[in-house]
C-alpha cells in the first residue's frame, strides 16, 4: 500500500499552478486536502505523474458569506465550514451537511471544495452544491469561469473540468426567504458514506402554504439529483401536507442501484423515508422563518 | 501500597506507554531494513504457468527476488500441519511461496526485496505472473455441493469429519415427545487487529545467529518453526514478540510463510529485513473465521426440557487447514453449553473452499456453537409457549451436579469436564440486570416512539485455559528488583499488570518493583502461546507458583540469617521480618544479595556476599546441595484439563419500521471465571468482546463473490463497529473458583464474544416476528426478510410477552 512513484510541485501562485498543470498534462493531480486522493494513491488505484499541492496558494482559505449565498475557497476545511455560524446563517444546508461528513480527523484535513471535485455522488457537498443550485469558479489559463453544478458533475468521480485548471471555490446560493432546509442520511456505522442521504428545502408563501419542495439525494445516482416534489404538497399548510406522499413521488423518481452495503429496493425505502422526514422538519423551519421575517 | 493485589482493580502499566506513542510495535523496528513485499495471487483458483521477472530488474533499489523455485530443503516443503488429528483426514497446507497451485486470492507467489518498501512494490508491480484458472469453491454450500474439487485429490471437499456423540441419538429423538429440525448459518468475520502482521529479521553472520522480531502471540514456537525450516541450531535463533497491536487468534498461527521468508532474506542478504503487512494483505492472506452451515435436530418434552439433539454443521476452513480442526472441536464441543443435554451427537464436515484460511478469532468456534444451542432453545420456548428464559432455566445444569461431565472430548484432547460453575446464578443476575420481566411495558414505550423492541438472551460455557504448559521465572535482584518473565505473548491483555500483581501479592512485594517480560525467547524458552483465554490460568499460575518458589528460598535464607524458623517470618513491603517481632528484620533485597555466595564484590551491596563478609559455617559448603546460586525459581503450571468459565448476556433493540435500523440500546452482562485478579481488566476483555459480538452480529462479513473475490478487503467496506456502533455494556461478575488450578482462575480472553450473535438474533426476532436463521444481519436484509412472504413468521405464545409486532410489517 505505498504509491508509485510520482512527482510533486507546490506552486505559490494560482499561475505557477496553471503552468504545472499545463506542463504536466493530464497525469497532474490537484492535491488540496488528501482525503480522497491519498487513499487512491497508496492502493495504486491512481498514478497521477505529479501531484499539484495547492496547499501554499494564497487567499483561498475563505468563507464568504453575503447577502446572496456563501463562497468557500479551495482551501476551507470541512470542521471550518462546519463551525461557521455566518454561513449557516446564509446558507443552514452547509453546516447540517457538513456535519456528516466523515469524522473529526477526516473534517479536519478534508476541503470542501476538495469533496466537490472529487465529484462522489455519496458526498455531501456535491449533494449541497446541487441542491442550492450552486456552481464553482474555475482558474484555467485562459481566465477564470463559472460552471453550475448541473454542468460540473459528469459522472461518479467525474466533472467536466478537463485540462489545467484548479478550482478556486464553491458557491453555495443563500437559502431564500420562506424556506426551511433540513438533511439526513442513513449509514451503516456514523461517519461512513451515507448507504442514502437526503437533503431538502421547502418553500412557504405569505399564507404558509407550500410552494415548493425540492430534494437532492447522496448515494442514489451516479451524479447528484434533485428532484422537485412540488407537486405533491403544493398548496397545503406543512401540519396538512402529505409528507408521505413526497416521499412516494421521490421513490419512483429515483434509480439507485445496489451494492454491498444496500439493495436498490433498500435505498427507495430510503429516499421515502427520508424525504418524509426531512420534508417535515424543512417545512415547520420553514413557516418559523416566515412567521420571524412577516 | 499494600503489597495483596489479588483482586484489585490495579490501572493497567502498560497504558500509558502504549496510548501516548511508546510502544514498540513491529514497524518501529529496523528504520534501516531492507523491505519485502509479496505478489500474491489476484485468482482464487489457478495453476501458476510462468513467473517472468525481467521487467522487475531494473528497477533502482532492487536487492532480490523470490520465488518458490528459490526456496530449498524444508522450505520447500509445504507448511506445517501444526495441529495434527486422526479425523483431519485431508490436511492440506501451502507452501511459503505458491508452488504450482494457488488456491485463493492473497496466496504468496513472489517475495521482492528493495531498498524500501516503495521500490517493492514498484518491482511487484513489474513482475508478470501468467496464470490457467481453475474452478473456484466459494461458500460452504459450494463446497458441500462439491461441484468442483478445491484440491483436486481431495473427495468432496471434505478435509475432516470431526464426530462425537454421547449416546443413541436416533433412539432417544425417537423417543422424544416432540422434535424440530432446522437449519441455520454463520457468516465469516475476522479478528482483524489494528497492527497486522510483520516480521524483521537480523543475521549476525559473525555469530551465526539470527534475531527475529514478530508481531507473533506464539514466539516460541515459531522459534522452533524457523529453526526447523531454515536448518538452524535453536540456540543460534531468538525470536522476540515486541509490542503487538491485538492479535485475537490470527497471530497464534504459524509460521506464515513471511516469517520463514523474511529471516531467510535477511540470512541471504546478510541485511536486516522487514516486512509489515498492510491492511489489504491481511483481509486476502492472513486468517477468517465463523462460516458455518448448522443442521439442527432436537428433541424435547412437553416442558421443553431437551432430551436429544443431533447436530450436523459444514465448516468452511478456506483453502487449507494448518490449524487442523480445532474451531469443529470447539463448536462441537462448546455447544451445548450450560445445558444438561441427555443425548448429544454431532458431526463436523470440515471443508475446502477457495478463499482465506480458516483459523480460530477470538471465539473460536464458540460463536457458533452459541448460536446453535441458544437459537434452539429459542425456537423450543416458542413452540412450546414458554418464556425464552424459563426454558434455558429448565435445562440448566444444578450446582450439585458438579463436576459435571458432558462426556465429550474437548481440543486439548481431555475430557469435557465441568469444573465448577453456577448457571442458575447467573440466569438470576441475568434476568436482575436487563429486567427482563418489565419487557412488556418497554415495549408499549418503544413502539409510542415508532419503534420496535425486543429482547434476547445467550448463555455460554467457555473452557478456557487448556494445557500443555506455561511456565514462569521469578528472580530478585540485589537491588530489590523482581524480575518476571513467562513465554507466552501479549498483545494488549494487561499481563504486564496481573503478572505483577500476582507476584507482588505471592511474593510481598510493592507492585511497582516488579518488571515483566512476556514473549521474548531469549527470558524463557519453554512456552505455548497466548490463546483460548489461556494467559491468566496458565502463565497466571506458573508465575504465581515460580514466586512461592522465590519465598520459599527467602525465607530460607533470611531465616538463617535472622535465626529463626522459616515458619515464623512474613514478606511484607519488600521486607523479610519475625511475626509479631518489630525491628527483627531484613530486606528481601539483602537476601537476594546472600543467595548468591561471591568472591568478587562489584558494589556495596555485593560485599555483604563474599567470602570474608562475616563467618560462615565451614561444615557447609556454600551453596548447599541440590541448592542454587541467586534468589529465583522456575516453575511450571501444567492442568489435568481445561476449567470451564460461563457466561449470560442479555440484549435490548429497538429497531426503525421505516428504515429498519437496528440499535442496540442495552447490552448486559454476566460473567464467570472464577477467582477474579483484576476486575477491570475483566471488565475491558468483556467491553472488547461485546464489540467484536456486535460486529459479528450486525456489522462485519466477508463480502467474497463467486470468482473469491474479497469485495470488502479494506476498512471502509468491512464495516468494524466503531465506539459509536457499541452499545454502553452493563456488567455483573460471579466468582465460582476453579478448583483446577492453585489460584481459582478461569480464563476471561474470549468470552465477550461468544454469545453475541445468538442474543441479539433472538432480540431482533423478537422485535419484528421474523425467524432470524443467519447472521449477521443488516437492516437491507432485514427489509428483505420482513418483506419476504416465504420468511418465518414467529408466533410467540410466551404469556409473559404480547403478541409479536408481525402486523408492523404487513
Amino acid at each position: 500500500m505505498k504509491p508509485a512513484p510520482f512527482g510533486y510541485a507546490d506552486p505559490t501562485t494560482v499561475e505557477e499552478a496553471l503552468d504545472v498543470l499545463s506542463s504536466e498534462g493530464e497525469g497532474a493531480k490537484v492535491l488540496a486536502g488528501g482525503q480522497s486522493l491519498l487513499p487512491l494513491l497508496s492502493m495504486r488505484l491512481a498514478a497521477p505523474t505529479t501531484l499539484v499541492d495547492i496547499n501554499r496558494l494564497p487567499g483561498l482559505d475563505f468563507i464568504e458569506a453575503g447577502r446572496d449565498g456563501v463562497r468557500v475557497g479551495a482551501l476551507v476545511r470541512h470542521a471550518a465550514l462546519l463551525a461557521s455560524v455566518e454561513a449557516a446563517g446564509v446558507q443552514p444546508l452547509l453546516t447540517r451537511a457538513t456535519a456528516n461528513v466523515a469524522h473529526p480527523a477526516i473534517r479536519n484535513r478534508g476541503t470542501t471544495v476538495g469533496s466537490i471535485v472529487h465529484a462522489d455522488p455519496s458526498g455531501e457537498m456535491t449533494s449541497v452544491l446541487a441542491l442550492t443550485d450552486g456552481s464553482v469558479t474555475v482558474a484555467t489559463p485562459g481566465g477564470p469561469t463559472t460552471i453550475g453544478w448541473r454542468e460540473f458533475f459528469v459522472g461518479p468521480l467525474e466533472t467536466s473540468v478537463h485540462g489545467p485548471a484548479v478550482v478556486l471555490d464553491a458557491f453555495f446560493p443563500a437559502l431564500p426567504a420562506r424556506s426551511g432546509t433540513a438533511f439526513a442520511e442513513v449509514a451503516r456505522r456514523k461517519g461512513d458514506y451515507a448507504v442514502c442521504g437526503a437533503g431538502v428545502v421547502v418553500t412557504v408563501d405569505d399564507d404558509l402554504r407550500i410552494t415548493a419542495a425540492r430534494a437532492a439525494y447522496l448515494s442514489v445516482g451516479l451524479v447528484p439529483e434533485v428532484h422537485d416534489l412540488t407537486e405533491a404538497v403544493a398548496g397545503r399548510t406543512v401540519d396538512s401536507a402529505d409528507w408521505a406522499a413526497a416521499g412516494a413521488l421521490a421513490r419512483g423518481l429515483v434509480d439507485p442501484d445496489g451494492d454491498l452495503h444496500a439493495s436498490a429496493d433498500y435505498r427507495r425505502l430510503l429516499v421515502a423515508t427520508l424525504t418524509e422526514r426531512t420534508l417535515a422538519d424543512a417545512g415547520a423551519e420553514a413557516v418559523r422563518r416566515a412567521l420571524e421575517a412577516s | 501500597m499494600t503489597t495483596k493485589l489479588f483482586g484489585e482493580p490495579v490501572r493497567r502499566r502498560e497504558d500509558a506507554r502504549l496510548i501516548i506513542g511508546q510502544g514498540r510495535y513491529l514497524d518501529d523496528i529496523g528504520a534501516d531494513a531492507h523491505a519485502a513485499a509479496f505478489l500474491r495471487s489476484p485468482y482464487a483458483h489457478a495453476r501458476v504457468v510462468d513467473i517472468d521477472v525481467t521487467g522487475a530488474l531494473d528497477v533502482e533499489g532492487l536487492l532480490a527476488i523470490y520465488t518458490y523455485a528459490d526456496l530449498t530443503g524444508p522450505l520447500a516443503e509445504p507448511l506445517p500441519v501444526l495441529i495434527p488429528h486422526p479425523q483431519l483426514t485431508h490436511p492440506r497446507t501451502g507452501y511459503p511461496l505458491a508452488k504450482d497451485v494457488v488456491q485463493h486470492v492473497g496466496e504468496a507467489v513472489v517475495m521482492v526485496v528493495a531498498t524500501d518498501r516503495y521500490v517493492a512494490e514498484d518491482a511487484a508491480a513489474l513482475i508478470e505472473v501468467t496464470y490457467e484458472e481453475l474452478p473456484v469453491v466459494v461458500g460452504v454450500d459450494a463446497a458441500r455441493a462439491a461441484l468442483h474439487a478445491v484440491h483436486e485429490d481431495v473427495p468432496d471437499n471434505v478435509a475432516a469429519r470431526h464426530h462425537q456423540e454421547t449416546g443413541d441419538v436416533a433412539v432417544a429423538l425417537a423417543a422424544s415427545a416432540h422434535t424440530l429440525s432446522f437449519t441455520q448459518y454463520v457468516e465469516r468475520s475476522a479478528a482483524m487487529p489494528m497492527e497486522g502482521k510483520g516480521v524483521h529479521a537480523r543475521w549476525d553472520a559473525d555469530d551465526k545467529a539470527l534475531r527475529v522480531y514478530t508481531s507473533t502471540q506464539a514466539s516460541t514456537s515459531v522459534r522452533a518453526a524457523i529453526a526447523a525450516k531454515l536448518q538452524l541450531s535453536l540456540e543460534k535463533v531468538e525470536v522476540i514478540a515486541p509490542d503487538v497491536g491485538g492479535g485475537f487468534g490470527v497471530k497464534i498461527v504459524h509460521p506464515w510463510p513471511e516469517e520463514l521468508l523474511v529471516p531467510m532474506a535477511a540470512i541471504a542478504l546478510g541485511h536486516e529485513v522487514k516486512w509489515t503487512e498492510d491492511r489489504r494483505e491481511h483481509f486476502i492472506s492472513s486468517a477468517h473465521e465463523r462460516q458455518q452451515r448448522q443442521e439442527i435436530t432436537v428433541g424435547y418434552d412437553d416442558g421443553g426440557r431437551v432430551t436429544a439433539l443431533d447436530v450436523h454443521i459444514w465448516h468452511d476452513n478456506g483453502a487449507y487447514t494448518p490449524y487442523g480442526i480445532i474451531i469443529p472441536i470447539v463448536t462441537a464441543t462448546q455447544l451445548v453449553g450450560p445445558y444438561a443435554v441427555p443425548v448429544y451427537r454431532v458431526q463436523v464436515d470440515s471443508v475446502f473452499t477457495n478463499t482465506v484460511i480458516v483459523t480460530p478469532y477470538r471465539g473460536a468456534g464458540r460463536p457458533q456453537g452459541c448460536f446453535a444451542m441458544e437459537r434452539t432453545m429459542d425456537r423450543i420456548a416458542q413452540e412450546r409457549g414458554i418464556d425464552r428464559a424459563e426454558v434455558r432455566s429448565r435445562n440448566l445444569i444444578q450446582v450439585d451436579q458438579f463436576p459435571y461431565d458432558q462426556h465429550l472430548t474437548f481440543q486439548d484432547g481431555r475430557p469435557v469436564i465441568y469444573d465448577s460453575g453456577d448457571y442458575v446464578g447467573l440466569m438470576d443476575k441475568l434476568k436482575a440486570l436487563i429486567d427482563w420481566d418489565s419487557v412488556v411495558e418497554r415495549r408499549a414505550d418503544a413502539e409510542a416512539r415508532g419503534r420496535l423492541l425486543g429482547i434476547g438472551m445467550a448463555m455460554y460455557v467457555e473452557g478456557t485455559g487448556p494445557g500443555p504448559y506455561e511456565g514462569g521465572h521469578v528472580q530478585v535482584l540485589g537491588s530489590g528488583k523482581v524480575l518476571v518473565s513467562t513465554g507466552l505473548t501479549s498483545q494488549g491483555q494487561g499481563h504486564e499488570t496481573v503478572f505483577a500483581q500476582l507476584v507482588a501479592s505471592e511474593l510481598g512485594v510493592p507492585m511497582e518493583d516488579v518488571e515483566v517480560t512476556t514473549g521474548d525467547t531469549r527470558r524463557f524458552g519453554y512456552a505455548v502461546g497466548t490463546f483460548a483465554s489461556r494467559a491468566a490460568v496458565m502463565s497466571g499460575n506458573a508465575v504465581a507458583l515460580a514466586a512461592r518458589g522465590v519465598r520459599e528460598k527467602a525465607l530460607r535464607i533470611a531465616a538463617d540469617v535472622l535465626e529463626a524458623e522459616p515458619a515464623d517470618l512474613v514478606i511484607e513491603d519488600g521486607l523479610v521480618q519475625v511475626k509479631g517481632v518489630p525491628g527483627t528484620s531484613i530486606p528481601l533485597r539483602t537476601v537476594a544479595v546472600l543467595s548468591n555466595p561471591l568472591r568478587y564484590a562489584f558494589d556495596e551491596a555485593a560485599k555483604q556476599a563474599t567470602q570474608f563478609a562475616g563467618p560462615g559455617d565451614n561444615s557447609k559448603p556454600p551453596v548447599a546441595v541440590g541448592d542454587a546460586p541467586g534468589l529465583e525459581h522456575t516453575d511450571y503450571y501444567s492442568p489435568i484439563r481445561s476449567t470451564f468459565a460461563s457466561g449470560a448476556h442479555a440484549v435490548v433493540v429497538e429497531i426503525d419500521p421505516a428504515t429498519w435500523e437496528i440499535d442496540v440500546v442495552q447490552y448486559a452482562v454476566v460473567h464467570d471465571c472464577g477467582n477474579v485478579v483484576n476486575p477491570m481488566i475483566v471488565e475491558g476483555q468483556v467491553h472488547g468482546g461485546v464489540a467484536q459480538g456486535v460486529g459479528g452480529a450486525l456489522y462485519e462479513r466477508m463480502a467474497y463473490d463467486a470468482d473469491g473475490q474479497l469485495q470488502n478487503a479494506s476498512f471502509m467496506d468491512f464495516l468494524m463497529p466503531y465506539a459509536s456502533e457499541v452499545p454502553p455494556v452493563v456488567i455483573d461478575h460471579q466468582e465460582t473458583a476453579s478448583p483446577l488450578n492453585p489460584l481459582g482462575l478461569k480464563g476471561a480472553g474470549e468470552a465477550g464474544v461468544i454469545p453475541g450473535s445468538a442474543a441479539i438474533a433472538s432480540a431482533i426476532e423478537d422485535a419484528v416476528g421474523r425467524r432470524i436463521a443467519a447472521m449477521p444481519i443488516s437492516p437491507t436484509e432485514l427489509y428483505d426478510l420482513v418483506r419476504s412472504s416465504a420468511a418465518d413468521r414467529v408466533t410467540n405464545t410466551d404469556p409473559t410477552l404480547p403478541t409479536l409486532n408481525t402486523g408492523a410489517m404487513a
